[in-house]
C-alpha cells in the first residue's frame, strides 16, 4: 500500500518535471529556417550551381581539356574542343546536365585553370526537365570566380598569338641547345 | 425542478459566436504553441502570423470529397459527428461568463453540464461502430471504456465544490468563491477534475480513442472532409468548455485575483474569465506536447485504483469537514 502510494506520487511528480521542462523550451531559440522569406547564410566554398569563370582579361579560361569531363562521376559535363586564329583553346560548346549533377565538385579540383567552379547557390529548381540543361551561354560568367588573378596563358609555356615561348610569367626565354656558346 | 433564466438573445447569439470563433482559432493556437514548445515555430503562413490557419483548414475540408463508405451503418455514420459539437456547444448554455452574462441560468447547471458531456461520448461510440472497421471499433470501444469510467470520479471530484457552494447552479457555486477560490480547500478534487477532464474530452496524453501510433485514427479512422471537420471542432469546443469549467468551479470565476477588479464589474468579468481560460488552454497545450500517452490497461488502472479512491476521500474528508463546522 504505502508503496503503491509513493509509486503514484513519483508518477504524479514526474509529469509535473516533464511539464515544466517542456514549458522552458517555449522560451528557447527556434529552430526553424524561414528560407524562402529568410535567406540562410550560405558559406563561400558551398559546392553548389557550377559555373565557367573568366580570367582577369574577361577571356574564358576554359581550355577544353577534358579533364571535368573524365572526372564527373554521373557524366553529366560533356564539351567539344576548338581553337581560335591566336591557337587559344576554348570549348565549342560546354553543357551541364545539371540534373545528372551531384555536386561532388570533382571538376573543380580536376580543372587544370580554376575554369570551372562551384558557388553557392542552390535555387535550381526547373518545372521542365529539358531546363536543368545548361549550355556554355548559361554557366559563362563574367568575373574570375574565386581565384582572382590567375591567368592560365600568362602562366603556362604554350606559345599562343600576341604572347611566344619564354615570355609568360617565372619563365625564362627558350635555350637553344644546339649553339656552343656559354 | 427545473428553474431555467434564458438570457437575452444578445447573450445566445454573442456567445454561440464567440465559441465558434474561439475554438476554430484555438486549432491555430494549439498547432502554434505546440511548435513554440517543440522549438519550432508553427503554421505561420496564412494571414498575419497564420492566424487564417484555420479558415484554410476548414476551406481544405469542405471541398474534400464527402465520403461515406458503402460497408457502413450510413445513418448512424453521417449523425455520429455531429453530436459532439452540439452536446459541447450545449453545455456553454450554462456557463456563467460575467455577472449578466450568460445564456441560462439552470438551477442543475453542473448536472447539465454532465448529462452533456455523457452525451458527447456517443459520438467517438457511435462513429466508431458505425464505420464498420476494425479499428475504428477498437478506438470507439476504448472511447466509451474511457469515459464511462473516467465520469464517474470526475463527477465525485465536483462533488466537495457542490457541498461548499450549496448549490448544482455554477452561477451559485462561482459567488460562492467571492471570499475564497476552491481551488484551496479543494486541491485534491482539482487534480483530479482537471486528469479526469482531460480523460473526458479524449485529449493527450488521453487519446487512447485516437491513439494514431496505434490504431490509425481510432473511431475517426473512416471519417474525411467537413464529417472529420466535426469530431475535430467538437473536440476542441470541449477544450475550451473544460478550460472554462476549472476557472468557473475551483478559480472563482469572474473574480479578479488580489482585488484587481476593472471598474466595470461585466468588463472586469469577462477579462478576468478570458484570462483564467486561456490560462487553462494553455495548459492542455502544454500537456499535450509534453505528456505521453498510457498504456489502456495503465489508464483504467489509473482511473479506478487511484483517483476515484481519492475523489471518495476528498468527498468523504470534505462531507465531514462541512458537517463539523456546520455543527
Amino acid at each position: 500500500m504505502w508503496n503503491f502510494l509513493k509509486q503514484q506520487l513519483y508518477v504524479l511528480w514526474s509529469n509535473v518535471v516533464t511539464l515544466w521542462l517542456v514549458f522552458t523550451h517555449l522560451f528557447k531559440k527556434k529552430d526553424t529556417v524561414e528560407y524562402p522569406d529568410v535567406q540562410p547564410y550560405m558559406f563561400p566554398r558551398w559546392r553548389g550551381r557550377i559555373i565557367l569563370s573568366r580570367d582577369p582579361d574577361g577571356e574564358e579560361r576554359c581550355v577544353a581539356c577534358n579533364l571535368c569531363a573524365v572526372a564527373c562521376p554521373v557524366d553529366c559535363i560533356a564539351l567539344q574542343k576548338t581553337e581560335d586564329e591566336n591557337g587559344r583553346w576554348y570549348p565549342e560548346f560546354f553543357r551541364i546536365n545539371f540534373s545528372r549533377c551531384i555536386m561532388c565538385g570533382f571538376c573543380e579540383e580536376a580543372c587544370p585553370t580554376h575554369a570551372i567552379q562551384l558557388t553557392p547557390d542552390f535555387e535550381m529548381a526547373e518545372y521542365v526537365r529539358q531546363d536543368m540543361v545548361w549550355e556554355k551561354k548559361d554557366l559563362l560568367i563574367s568575373g574570375t570566380g574565386k581565384y582572382h588573378d590567375y591567368n592560365f596563358y600568362k602562366i603556362a609555356g604554350k606559345a599562343i598569338g600576341g604572347k611566344g615561348k619564354g615570355e609568360a610569367r617565372h619563365e625564362l626565354p627558350p635555350i637553344d641547345r644546339r649553339s656552343l656558346l656559354p | 425542478m427545473f428553474e431555467l433564466t434564458v438570457g437575452s438573445l444578445l447573450n445566445i447569439v454573442a456567445m454561440l459566436a464567440a465559441v465558434a470563433v474561439i475554438a476554430a482559432l484555438l486549432i491555430w493556437i494549439e498547432r502554434r504553441v505546440l511548435g513554440f514548445l517543440s522549438e519550432r515555430l508553427g503554421p505561420n503562413r496564412v494571414g498575419p502570423f497564420g492566424i487564417l490557419q484555420s479558415v484554410a483548414d476548414v476551406v481544405k475540408l469542405i471541398t474534400k470529397e464527402d465520403w461515406v463508405p458503402p460497408f457502413s451503418d450510413k445513418l448512424v455514420f453521417v449523425v455520429a459527428p455531429l453530436i459532439v459539437p452540439i452536446a459541447m456547444l450545449l453545455s456553454f448554455g450554462v456557463l456563467p461568463i460575467a455577472p449578466g452574462v450568460g445564456v441560462m441560468d439552470l438551477n442543475i447547471g453542473l448536472l447539465w453540464v454532465f448529462a452533456m458531456a455523457g452525451l458527447g461520448a456517443y459520438s467517438a461510440m457511435l462513429g466508431g461502430l458505425a464505420s464498420n472497421n476494425k479499428f475504428a471499433l477498437l478506438g470507439g470501444l476504448r472511447a466509451a471504456g474511457q469515459m464511462i469510467s473516467y465520469e464517474v470520479f470526475m463527477g465525485v471530484s465536483i462533488l466537495g465544490v457542490v457541498i461548499l457552494g450549496d448549490s448544482f447552479n455554477l452561477r451559485e457555486i462561482v459567488e460562492a468563491q467571492r471570499d475564497g477560490w476552491f481551488v484551496f480547500p479543494q486541491f485534491v478534487g482539482f487534480v483530479v477534475f482537471v486528469i479526469a477532464g482531460l480523460a473526458e474530452t479524449k485529449r493527450w496524453p488521453f487519446d487512447l480513442a485516437e491513439g494514431e501510433s496505434e490504431i490509425i485514427s481510432g473511431f475517426n479512422t473512416e471519417y474525411s472532409g467537413m464529417k472529420f471537420g466535426l469530431f475535430f471542432v467538437g473536440e476542441y469546443i470541449g477544450m475550451l468548455l473544460l478550460s472554462a469549467l476549472i476557472p468557473v468551479l475551483f478559480f472563482g470565476g469572474w473574480y479578479a485575483p488580489f482585488g484587481l477588479e476593472l471598474p466595470n464589474p461585466v468588463v472586469s468579468g469577462l477579462f478576468w474569465m478570458f484570462i483564467k481560460t486561456s490560462f487553462w488552454v494553455f495548459f492542455f497545450i502544454l500537456v499535450r506536447a509534453a505528456l505521453v500517452r498510457p498504456r489502456y490497461d495503465q489508464l483504467m488502472n489509473y482511473g479506478w485504483l487511484v483517483m476515484l479512491p481519492l475523489s471518495l476521500l476528498n468527498l468523504l474528508i470534505t462531507g465531514a469537514v462541512v458537517l463539523a463546522q456546520g455543527n
